[in-house]
């Protein structure tokens, strides 16, 4: 195994501006994420958070500027593997029912052959994945019929299914029950302990606090702080248009 | 001689069993991506094939599927691109197809017989050629509905995740466009091309009362499908009428019965197990009993020598071994 410092960064975004619509909602951003470190993305709605996030796994184009996950720009990445997503939404379920486990075992298709069944190791997986979140016993039910805090934990089992280095979720708590809330970071926890990179995007981070080593704030589409993250939520509270860091991509 | 001896009754009861299974294969991906109507839009563009092949004197089924294609390719690109939402890309191509259709078979000098036979199917004109399209184009359907099934799934379950995964998104949408547009084809010769989003859709939706998971309604609903196919041709034989409707109204009949027998047994059930808390509750407070302290007449302020104590959102004072904290107008005990 290589020494962190020496191995591509999870995530390099350099110069970064994305236009949605006609409207610039991030505006020359610059950030590095280092392997295994567990980041909070902050601002209020607007500020350009869920954008970045949706920016950097390649589910919107960059206007300007680059993205590389593990060194490689994100449109010739092809390692999706590597990469666990949540996203940001309120309910799982589509216009047919869906059990629990198949929902989940979409996560493993970025390992998937086409036209091969489910082996009995990725089966394995799915069941693992769904002890993680506390859902082992509902495997076999429709998500529609969970509540919304269950339905956001089986999205993060899909991530999480296919063992990714690095995890990268929009708003996982935003409308979720404080049980669930300590079953993620129950989840994430397990994870970070065995070195997977974290990436999340929140209001209100709740009993995920507690996980965070380093927090970025945006406002109007501009990292304003980077750094410490407790000193970040006084800093985005109390003095909003404060100094800017000296340096972007600033180290913890 | 029966029916099954006839040989147009053969040809149109194996027509019958393909398109029963591939029209609810595919309308399942359909329905779940919420396009329940695709199929209609592209029955509709279809028209306009069949009358490029009566008006050039090309088989009306290959210039179907052919149009077809290439109309659930544009319903595709549209809704991509993100020009138009997906049901007025849909509306779009709908009026398109019929009005084109009719404009052409007027000009082919063919009457309204002849178009009736493909708007609402017919059992005596499935061709020993059209048979061997249809059972080609109904196994390359199956195959990839079947096969590419966990793909497609995601796909249609959660857009922006499948691409994250790392799926061709863009190239399995145009594959599900294409499967649909093959199925109306397929489906034209039975059900016909008004009728055939029917039968994508109908079976789904019955399958659904009972279903819990996606793979039970995906084979529910082509089991229902093939029913429905097989006895309606049956029945149209027997009373001489067009067998797209008669499977179209027995599938709807089965399901009106799923409809009530599934909210019966959900009551049912609901009776029999009442949902349990869904969550424990943690971190919510149970509130304290409100005692207030009784005749208390000394107001407690930082200064007044009893102990202040911290508790939570307010302060108590120690008062002769107990706690009291300011509530409005009087003193409680803590």
């Amino acid at each position: 195994m290589t020494p962190p410092n020496t191995a591509e960064p999870a995530v390099q975004v350099a110069d970064l501006s994305v236009d949605l619509g006609g409207r610039l909602v991030l505006r020359g951003v610059d950030l590095q994420i280092r392997r295994g470190e567990v980041v909070a993305v902050l601002g209020t709605n607007g500020s350009g958070k869920s954008t970045l996030i949706r920016t950097i796994v390649g589910l919107l184009p960059a206007a300007r500027g680059e993205v590389n996950l593990f060194g490689t720009p994100v449109r010739r990445f092809r390692q999706w593997n590597r990469i666990g997503y949540v996203p940001q939404r309120i309910t799982a379920a589509g216009g047919v029912p869906a059990t629990v486990a198949e929902v989940v075992s979409s996560g493993l298709l970025s390992k998937r052959r086409l036209f091969r069944p489910l082996k009995t190791a990725e089966r394995a997986a799915v069941d693992e994945a769904l002890e993680i979140v506390d859902m082992a016993g509902q495997r076999k039910d429709g998500v529609a019929e969970l509540s919304g805090g269950q339905q956001q934990r089986v999205l993060i089992a899909r991530a999480l299914v296919s063992d990714p280095e690095l995890l990268i979720l929009d708003e996982p708590t935003a409308g979720v029950d404080l049980a669930s809330q300590g079953i993620f970071a129950g989840a994430i926890r397990e994870r970070v302990a065995r070195g997977t990179t974290v990436v999340m995007v929140s209001h209100d981070l709740g009993p995920m606090d507690a996980l965070i080593d380093r927090s970025i704030v945006l406002r109007r589409g501009r990292i304003v702080y980077d750094g410490a993250p407790h000193a970040s939520q006084t800093h985005a509270h109390v003095h909003p248009h404060g100094s800017i860091q000296d340096e972007p991509g600033w180290l913890s | 001689m029966t029916m099954f001896e006839l040989e147009f009754m053969q040809r149109a009861l194996i027509a019958g069993l393909l398109t029963g299974l591939s029209a609810p294969a595919i309308g399942t991906y359909l329905v779940q991506r919420r396009l329940s109507l695709m199929g209609d839009g592209i029955g509709h563009i279809a028209i306009t094939g069949v009358a490029l092949g009566l008006l050039t004197g090309t088989a009306p089924v290959l210039t179907a599927v052919l149009v077809a294609i290439a109309g659930a390719t544009a319903i595709e690109l549209v809704r991509a691109r993100g020009k138009a939402s997906g049901d007025v890309a849909l509306a779009l191509l709908f009026y398109g197809g019929i009005a084109g259709g009719v404009l052409l078979i007027g000009l082919a000098g063919q009457g309204a017989a002849t178009l009736n036979t493909y708007l609402f199917g017919s059992l005596t004109t499935v061709s020993p050629s059209d048979l061997y399209v249809v059972v080609g184009l109904a196994v390359a359907v199956l195959v990839v509905a079947i096969g590419l099934g966990p793909q497609l799934f995601a796909v249609c379950q959660d857009e922006e995740f499948a691409r994250v995964t790392g799926l061709r998104v863009q190239l399995l949408n145009l594959l599900i466009a294409v499967m649909a547009a093959v199925t109306v084809t397929v489906a034209m010769r039975t059900v016909g091309l008004l009728l055939v989003s029917a039968l994508m859709v109908v079976p789904v939706a019955t399958a659904q009362q009972f279903t819990r998971s996606f793979r039970s309604t995906f084979l529910t609903a082509c089991a229902l499908g093939v029913t429905a196919c097989l006895a309606g041709i049956i029945t149209s034989y027997n009373a001489n009428v067009a067998p797209g409707a008669t499977i179209v109204v027995l599938a709807l009949a089965g399901f009106v019965v799923a409809a009530i027998a599934g909210t019966l047994v959900r009551r049912r059930r609901g009776v029999l197990a009442p949902l349990p808390d869904e969550e424990p509750e943690i971190g919510v407070p149970v509130p304290a009993p409100h005692v207030v302290s009784s005749a208390h007449q000394h107001a407690h302020d930082p200064k007044c020598g009893h102990p202040a104590v911290e508790h939570g959102d307010h302060v108590d004072y120690v008062h002769d071994g107990h706690l009291h904290a300011a509530h409005g107008d009087h003193w409680d005990e803590h």
